[in-house]
């Protein structure tokens, strides 16, 4: 185990350099191909000159490289992998420091993260399991249907319609109604609330989980019925062990295998999710960050979230592919 | 949100019983597809309902008389007018038909969508088969491409990319979803690949002096390309869904394109208000066409798995 | 060997098996006209036709024949792990010393399992669990049937594994499936079944997926492993040069039938039954190089809606007009032995 764990650390490295490389070839080809985004944020009025260089050194936009299309920047690169190193991501068009902002709204986000990620696992594996068990029931049919159903909604239309039905009509009602208690209403809110930061984020959490829940729920599914078949399963049942038994300890350890796999890629998920709920919901996290970067067209802010966003999204894969190796011994050895 | 990988993995295949014994002895591997997926009510409910989300991008004069880009179509005195019996989807934010809005709209999303498919089949096709077949440095370098790209979230990649570039158009938003799209279907060639190339027939056809091209044309990519199939289709979908949100975002099409992100976005701030017909009306039309090519995609995924034969 | 404390430190415990009235004098394991089912899209598929066979103490009981013929479905029978649906036992009886094991309830029968009647499975890579060590597989067993603490249970699992030759038990005990060799995989699978000593083990093709040599080994310890602790064994193969080094009997299986019952040396010398000859025929041999082997032509039959009259007269040498109508019972041979065949006396006499 502990080999495997070296091993993943040191091919994490190059992958990570990879794809900070990646993001920063992007941005500076689509600077080469556009122009100046400091020039197009002032638009017609151009201040003198003196400005846009002051401006442009600010944001790391004053290398010459920038100047000619299809050069990679890696002088540039190097720098800027210097200041990540210092925890410098940049600053917004006003000046301030994104990691800044970020650490302001991370809690926030991490929040509603952690609401997603318990629903959608709990009720994802509960409902899964129900519908393996009960193979072509009625709950294995209603799991089947209602999960491709959930699936087929974007999140941000799911977002949308859960905001205007639930959280308005909905809470509404019940905030305004004598005998929902309190709780019960700020469960169901439309904006983030402060007094209650975890109870006012529970419907964004969760419309930010549905999707998964839903993955989640047809793929313990299947892996489960396909366990359920298997030799070893047999083996078990000769060795005079209970069903329960057999069900709940042997098949669900392998089943929630390809689970696990899953929640690396759902994080990805998350992350881009919460960009969308955030920005519906009214939550000050750093999806909205984000979101409302997009709007004033501050590219810093954009290319430094997405940065600091994407480390966040290697090591919590490189985490999630531990936790693989710890459920699955054969990997260990590969 | 779906993303690409994540609508693939979540739709995973049906694991059935013993395998049906078709009539007569003449058995194919598509013979025998074609003999599941007509007897499946579920192929022909999506498939009907793809065939008529085709039609609807490429002729939509069929589906509305007036075309909500023509001159006058649209008049503000119109504006998010609610629906009534004679025009039971009332009007958008613009004062133009909701019902026609929706129809044009639907080539911005689903064009897209069949460009970026082509798009990603054939590089994760080429480069899965690359990295499959040759091994070696080939497959390292082309695998660890693989990670860079998977380490970057799709939506917040294209996002930094969209956010940057000021045209966006079916052409760049088709380009920039591809580019962060491709290397799904890569790790997925790339093993069946491996998987087919260790067949006991592929070492019969070289003993038999076939040359490698001649291998991966008529043996490899014959065996490979069920899970292709199955995983373009469902990307299909996905990709709808992943326009539509970077639409809805602000960096896909913008004002004054008739598309259905932007028409949820519209309807998203004003539903609030009580203009319920402007978010339920554009949603339905897009969850419904995701809904369709998933429920094709998971169709075909079923008939093709080795698994039940 | 009834079901007594054994040597586990947990005082004394009240078996769970206690209640059913066993006959120690009785024959250790009978099997009476076994009938098994199969409910199919396509009809219902008659794996076992009324198989019976009987094995006691110390005695192996070779089951023989080819892919299909029924004879894991006939295990898997006795010991009450078929997958019901699709299967059915659609009749017969099997008395593990006289009490018929299937005419009891599961609360009960599941106790029968791996205490009395132990499976030794083909693929032991994918018959064991490959995310759980082989110690915490073999532990399992004294834990959930005997009441042993976790550190009993290991030890008991490490003496298994020594028990069955597995070198470095004590730390190869906390090794998972995969790290071990064909061979030693498959004799982890028999420490499993011999662990809470059962009187009857069942080994379904237990070489089948081993070399030549690490079968020969395999075998010599269940051979030896038998010997010690006076088991009724009862071998599962196809390759009749396996079982004819070990076998007491044999029971010759034919789609769902038993065509010919023996004892081994009788079977080998005189087979009474056309399949049974065709098989034997059928091994290559040194001294015929160079000449063409001998085949049984055709294929078996379907298992639903068999044609009528003995299932093997489609590819046998002896068939006459009755063989196409009439179904043969198993007539009884002289010398203690029975063939399904209405001319075993030919059979017998050339």
């Amino acid at each position: 185990m502990g080999r495997y764990v070296a091993r993943r650390l040191i091919q994490f490295l190059p992958v990570i350099l990879g794809t900070l490389f990646l993001l920063h070839i992007l941005s500076v080809l689509t600077i080469q191909i556009v122009g100046d985004p400091v020039r197009a944020l002032f638009g017609e009025n151009a201040p003198p000159d003196a400005v846009i260089q002051q401006l442009q050194s600010q944001y790391g936009l004053d290398d010459p490289c920038l100047e000619t299309t299809g050069n990679p920047c890696v002088g540039m690169f190097v720098d800027r992998l210097g200041q990540y190193a210092q925890g410098d991501f940049g600053v917004n068009f006003r000046g301030r420091p994104v990691m800044e902002m970020f650490l302001e709204r991370m809690p926030v986000t991490a929040r509603m993260a952690l609401i997603a990620i318990l629903f959608e696992t709990v009720v994802g594996i509960f409902l899964g399991v129900l519908a393996g068990l009960r193979k072509d029931k009625f709950i294995d049919n209603f799991v089947r249907f209602s999960t491709v159903l959930l699936i087929a909604f974007p999140v941000f239309v799911f977002g949308s319609l859960a905001l205007l039905f639930v959280g308005l009509k909905l809470g509404l009602y019940l905030r305004n109604s004598e005998w929902a208690p309190e709780w019960l209403g700020q469960m169901f809110n439309v904006g983030y609330n402060p007094d209650y930061p975890w109870l006012s984020l529970m419907l964004p959490g969760l419309v930010l989980g549905s999707f998964s829940l839903a993955a989640i729920a047809r793929l313990t599914r299947t892996s489960l019925i396909e366990n359920l078949r298997s030799d070893y399963v047999r083996t078990a049942r000769a060795k005079g062990l209970t069903t329960s038994r057999t069900v709940g300890i042997h098949t669900l350890r392998n089943s929630l295998i390809p689970v696990v796999t899953y929640i690396g890629i759902d994080i990805g998920l998350l992350l881009g999710g919460s960009l969308v709920t955030e920005g519906i919901f009214n939550v000050p996290g750093v999806g909205q960050l984000v979101f409302l970067a997009i709007q004033a067209n501050d590219t810093p802010v954009i290319i430094g979230v997405v940065t600091i966003l994407t480390v966040v999204f290697l090591i919590a894969n490189l985490i999630v592919d531990i936790l693989y190796a710890a459920l699955d011994p054969r990997i260990r050895y590969e | 949100m779906s993303d690409i990988s994540a609508a693939q993995a979540a739709s995973a295949p049906e694991p059935t019983g013993a395998p049906e014994e078709t009539p007569g002895s003449n058995r194919t591997l598509w013979g025998d597809v074609r003999y599941e997926l007509v007897r499946n009510p579920v192929f022909w409910f999506s498939a009907v309902l793809v065939a008529v989300i085709l039609v609807m991008s490429f002729f939509p004069q069929l589906f509305a008389s007036t075309s909500p880009n023509t001159r006058g179509a649209c008049q503000l005195e119109n504006a998010r007018a609610k629906p009534t019996w004679d025009k039971p989807f009332g009007y958008t934010n613009a004062g133009c038909d909701m019902w026609s809005s929706l129809i044009y709209g639907t080539s911005k999303s689903v064009i897209v969508a069949i460009l970026v498919t082509a798009g990603t089949v054939v590089l994760g096709v080429a480069s899965g088969t690359a990295a499959g077949w040759f091994g070696g440095f080939t497959d390292t370098v082309i695998s660890r491409i693989t990670d860079v790209f998977f380490g970057l979230p799709f939506i917040l990649g294209a996002l930094v990319f969209l956010a940057i570039f000021p045209t966006r158009n079916i052409l760049t938003i088709s380009i920039v979803l591809t580019v962060f799209g491709w290397t799904s279907l890569t790790r997925v060639m790339r093993g069946s690949v491996i998987a087919t190339k260790q067949s006991d027939f592929v070492d019969a056809a070289r003993a038999l002096g076939a040359t490698d091209l001649f291998i991966i044309r008529k043996h490899i990519l014959a065996n490979s390309i069920a899970p292709v199939i199955v995983l373009a289709t469902i990307g299909l979908g996905a990709y709808i869904s992943a326009e539509a949100t970077l639409t809805f975002l602000g960096v896909g099409y913008q004002r004054p394109t008739v598309s259905w992100g932007l028409l949820v976005s519209e309807g998203q701030t004003l539903a609030t208000a009580g203009f319920w017909h402007l978010l339920v009306y554009p949603s339905s039309f897009i969850v419904v066409t995701v809904l369709a090519f998933i429920l094709l995609g998971d169709v075909l995924r079923d008939a093709l798995d080795p698994r039940s034969r | 060997m009834t079901e007594t404390k054994t040597d586990v430190s947990t005082g004394p415990r009240k078996s769970p098996l206690s209640g059913v009235a066993f006959d120690p004098s009785a024959p250790l394991l009978e099997v009476e006209d076994l009938r098994v089912e199969f409910h199919t899209r396509d009809g219902i598929a008659k794996a076992v036709n009324g198989v019976s066979f009987a094995v006691g103490e110390g005695e192996t009981l070779g089951i023989l024949g080819e892919s299909g013929c029924g004879k894991s479905v006939t295990a898997q029978a006795i010991m009450g792990i078929l997958d019901t649906p699709p299967a059915r036992v659609a009749g017969g009886q099997v008395r593990y010393r006289g009490v018929d094991l299937l005419a009891m309830q599961e609360s009960t029968r599941r106790h029968v399992r791996a205490n009395k009647i132990a499976m030794i499975f083909q693929d032991a890579l994918s018959s064991l669990n490959p995310v759980f060590t082989v110690g915490w597989q073999l532990g399992e067993l004294f834990r959930k049937h005997q009441g042993a603490s976790r550190k009993e249970a290991k030890a008991k699992a490490i003496e298994m594994l020594e028990l069955v030759g597995i070198p470095a038990a004590a730390s190869r005990v906390n090794d998972f499936p995969h790290q071990f060799s064909g061979g030693m995989r498959q004799r982890v699978m028999i420490a499993m079944a011999l662990s809470l000593k059962p009187d009857v083990i069942i080994a379904d093709e237990p070489t089948t997926a081993l070399d030549v040599t690490v079968q020969a080994q395999v075998m010599q310890l269940l051979a030896d492993l038998q010997q010690e602790m006076k088991l009724g064994l009862i071998l599962i193969t196809h390759d009749m040069g396996v079982v004819a080094d070990v076998a007491d009997k044999i029971c010759v299986m034919y789609a769902g039938n038993a065509v010919e019952q023996a004892d081994v040396y009788q079977i080998y010398e005189n087979p009474a039954h056309p399949y049974t000859k065709a098989l034997l025929e059928s091994i290559p041999r040194v001294d015929q190089k160079g000449q063409e082997l001998t085949v049984i032509k055709g294929l078996p039959p379907a298992l639903v809606d068999p044609p009528p009259g003995c299932a093997f007269h489609p590819r046998c040498t002896f068939a006459r007009d009755r063989c196409k109508t009439d179904k043969p019972e198993l007539y009884p041979v002289p010398g203690g032995r029975s063939s399904a065949c209405h001319y075993w006396e030919e059979v017998i006499g050339t």
